[in-house]
């Protein structure tokens, strides 16, 4: 037992406190009566109070419907801001209950960190921002350049293994918060930023001349982002998971914010056992039978989300390309709800 | 004749005492370290010190040591920290020191306005926040700095902007061993140099003037080696490339503010430091010493100091582990120090936070822990010997 001889008594406060209560997370928040759910805080679009201190963006919405999902009212959630470094302690130790902080699904992080993935909410992949007039077309092109990142995030890996693989030389600065590393690139500290090719967008709106940039086409690395919930509490992962796929289900069957009342007198199958107007599936989530109509009442279905927070009703404008429904192209699949 | 002291009973029950306490503590200490595990694994999260030697994967901007983001591990990366913790420390020390020493005497000039400017800086500088200190430098010194394309060139081939201070480096040649040689040699030869000079003055009443001898052995030594080995020493200059300046030594702007920061804010607190001591020194000692004929650069320097030093050291020594903790706020500007590589990097993206944390505090407490007790040693050479 030498390497527990070699653990420090700081583990003191994970130690002497009781043991988590593993499968409890859907009774704490009934009894809490509401949702706390680790998010951004910086990143429009995805996650960021607006200026009125409203919470808005996508991970937001995702939530609001959980929130929807278990009380019928989507405004019972409470939003923690978290950093790159301090969001997998949040999750492990129980601050939040929910990190929906576009956070990458890897493998490390499911076996090692204690966490679980609940479905992939949004396929991303890592970019390159530059200056126009640097001229420079490629990010084959950046050889020696100094690049800002944010640490302790897959970005920082990736950009290791593509500047190595293509025999490039690299000048790193990382920053603690996406914030400072922004702020250092705009300031001209550094040729270019990396980070998710959603949140380039995003962070190019709030440079201090964003026409003046422009996001190279390489994607260089695969994102997937994703809600992440305790390990163990395989009730609790199931409600995210399907909260997810009622929110994409519904997209794919045409059941809208707005039309979610009509379709519910619809005679289609598929509709009805979504809806809950048959079968008891929510019950099976120890939630009401009409679990997805509260969702999609609420925050609407996948489509209406992306295009409201990252899409064409949005600031940011990106495309649904991957995040498109399987039917069109896309890799978004829902699971039958049956 | 008794081979261990005779303890009386209420010894003896005093020494079981503090044994079963020793005992009940550890105990404690290794059953909150089974625990930990314990849950850790029920909770699924990695455990262990394995993950030190796992590839690290990731870049670090200023490395002392050799490292490289596809076959250096995490251990390297703690190794690369911790030297640039260490490198930023002790010349903040050596320059806070001297700073410090400087304004504190400065405060106690009879010259109006030296007193008072140094009183303001004092003020000034204790009673703002380092953070906030640290930033400003650091964005006091991007914001005035050139950007790539306008580099400030310094005659000899250096360049100045707002990724750094590039320096020419300098290649050293087989035969410059020599030359370090005469140079270790020298530096060695002072001290006793030192003592020898002190000795001659108790004989003979002949000041010292052993200033003259050190530049000697120093600077012209070393120097006539070189010159004999054939100058064995080129430089790498730096050139402005696409992006960069490549080739030449770098020194990062991170760096620069931190250090300047870190400087400025200690150095106003061994500045008080010293004037505390100082005030301490009888006044007496300042009269019999202008009463010898002492002007006030001899009194300061011979009397007042060396008595003074013995009430200084002890706050010098809490200001010295001060400015080692406070070096760990270079996360917030990008330095790659300790905390920024492997309490920050390291740990995201291993997850092990208990191991990583309690390892840079470990280190942090055995950094301090041997400061305090080198000045402590020293503390004590230079302490009255009582008669």
């Amino acid at each position: 037992m030498k390497r527990l001889a070699t653990a420090f008594a700081i583990a003191t406060v994970f130690a002497l406190a009781a043991q988590a209560a593993s499968a409890q997370t859907l009774k704490a928040v009934q009894d809490r009566a509401q949702l706390v759910c680790g998010a951004n805080g910086v990143v429009g679009g995805f996650g960021a109070p607006d200026p009125q201190g409203n919470w808005t963006g996508f991970d937001v919405d995702y939530c609001r419907a959980i929130a929807a999902a278990i009380f019928n009212d989507p405004a019972k959630v409470k939003f923690v801001p978290l950093t790159a470094q301090n969001r997998f302690t949040a999750l492990q130790s129980g601050e939040v209950d929910v990190l929906a902080r576009n956070t990458t699904w890897t493998m490390s992080r499911d076996t090692t960190l204690g966490l679980d993935f609940a479905a992939v909410n949004f396929y991303d992949g890592q970019g390159f921002m530059v200056r126009k007039s640097l001229k420079v077309n490629s990010a084959l092109e950046l050889n020696d350049a100094a690049v800002c990142v944010q640490q302790g995030t897959t970005t920082e890996l990736n950009l290791a293994d593509y500047f190595r693989a293509n025999n490039m030389s690299l000048k790193t600065v990382t920053f603690a918060t996406a914030d400072e590393a922004v702020k250092a690139y705009d300031s001209g500290r550094c040729d270019a930023y990396t980070t998710d090719s959603s949140q380039l967008y995003s962070e190019r709106l709030r440079l201090s001349d964003p026409n003046a940039h422009i996001v190279l086409p390489e994607i260089i690395s695969k994102e997937p982002l994703a809600p992440a919930v305790r390990q163990g509490d395989n009730a609790w992962e199931d409600l995210v998971r399907w909260t997810h796929m009622a929110l994409v289900d519904a997209e794919e069957l045409g059941v809208t914010q707005r039309n979610v009342d009509d379709m519910k007198k619809s005679n289609a199958p598929d509709v009805r056992r979504l809806l809950g107007v048959e079968g008891q599936f929510g019950q099976s989530l120890n939630l009401t039978n009409d679990w997805a109509y509260q969702i999609i009442k609420a925050v609407g279905n996948y489509g209406e989300i992306f295009e409201r927070n990252v899409g064409q009703g949005s600031p940011l404008k990106i495309a649904r390309g991957l995040n498109a429904l399987w039917t069109k192209g896309g890799l978004q699949y829902g699971l039958p709800v049956r | 004749m008794l081979l261990f002291p005779v303890r009386s009973r209420q010894q003896w029950v005093n020494i079981a005492l503090q044994a079963a306490l020793v005992v009940v503590v550890c105990g404690l200490i290794y059953a909150a370290a089974v625990n930990a595990s314990d849950n850790l694994a029920k909770a699924g999260i990695a455990s262990g010190f394995r993950f030190w030697n796992n590839t690290a994967g990731f870049d670090i901007s200023q490395t002392l040591i050799d490292y490289s983001s596809s076959t250096s591990t995490f251990g390297r990366a703690f190794w690369v920290g911790l030297l640039n913790t260490l490198l930023v420390a002790s010349l903040g020390m050596v320059l806070a020191t001297a700073l410090g020493f400087t304004i504190g005497i400065a405060r106690l000039s009879r010259n109006w306005l030296v007193s008072h400017l140094a009183g303001g800086y004092v003020e000034l500088i204790r009673n703002v926040p380092l953070l906030l200190q640290i930033l400003f430098w650091y964005n006091a010194v991007l914001k005035s700095l050139p950007d790539l394309r306008g580099s400030i060139v310094i005659a000899g081939g250096a360049f100045l902007n707002n990724r750094g201070l590039f320096l020419p480096q300098p290649l050293f040649g087989p035969n410059f061993r020599y030359v370090a040689g005469a140079l270790v040699l020298g530096i060695v030869a002072t001290p006793a140099l030192r003592i020898w000079g002190r000795r001659r003055q108790e004989r003979t009443g002949q000041p010292p003037r052993t200033l003259y001898y050190a530049f000697g052995l120093i600077v012209l030594l070393p120097l006539v080696v070189f010159l004999a080995a054939g100058a064995p020493l080129s430089f790498s200059f730096p050139e402005a490339a696409r992006f960069n300046i490549r080739g030449g030594v770098e020194i990062l702007p991170e760096f620069a503010a931190l250090l300047v920061a870190l400087t400025i804010y200690t150095a106003a607190f061994i500045a008080e430091v010293v004037r505390a001591g100082i005030l301490a020194v009888a006044p007496g000692q300042t009269e019999a010493a202008q009463a010898l004929g002492l002007r006030s650069g001899g009194t300061l320097r011979l009397v007042v100091v060396p008595q003074a030093m013995r009430v200084i050291v002890p706050p010098l020594t809490s200001q010295y582990l001060n400015l080692t903790k406070n070096s760990s706020l270079a996360v917030a500007i990008g330095y790659p120090d300790l905390v920024q590589v492997f309490a920050g990097s390291v740990l995201n993206i291993t997850g092990q936070a208990v191991e990583v944390i309690a390892i840079t505090m470990a280190v942090y407490l055995f950094l301090s822990l041997v400061t305090s007790l080198l000045m402590n040693l020293y503390g004590r050479r230079i302490a009255i010997a009582e008669r």
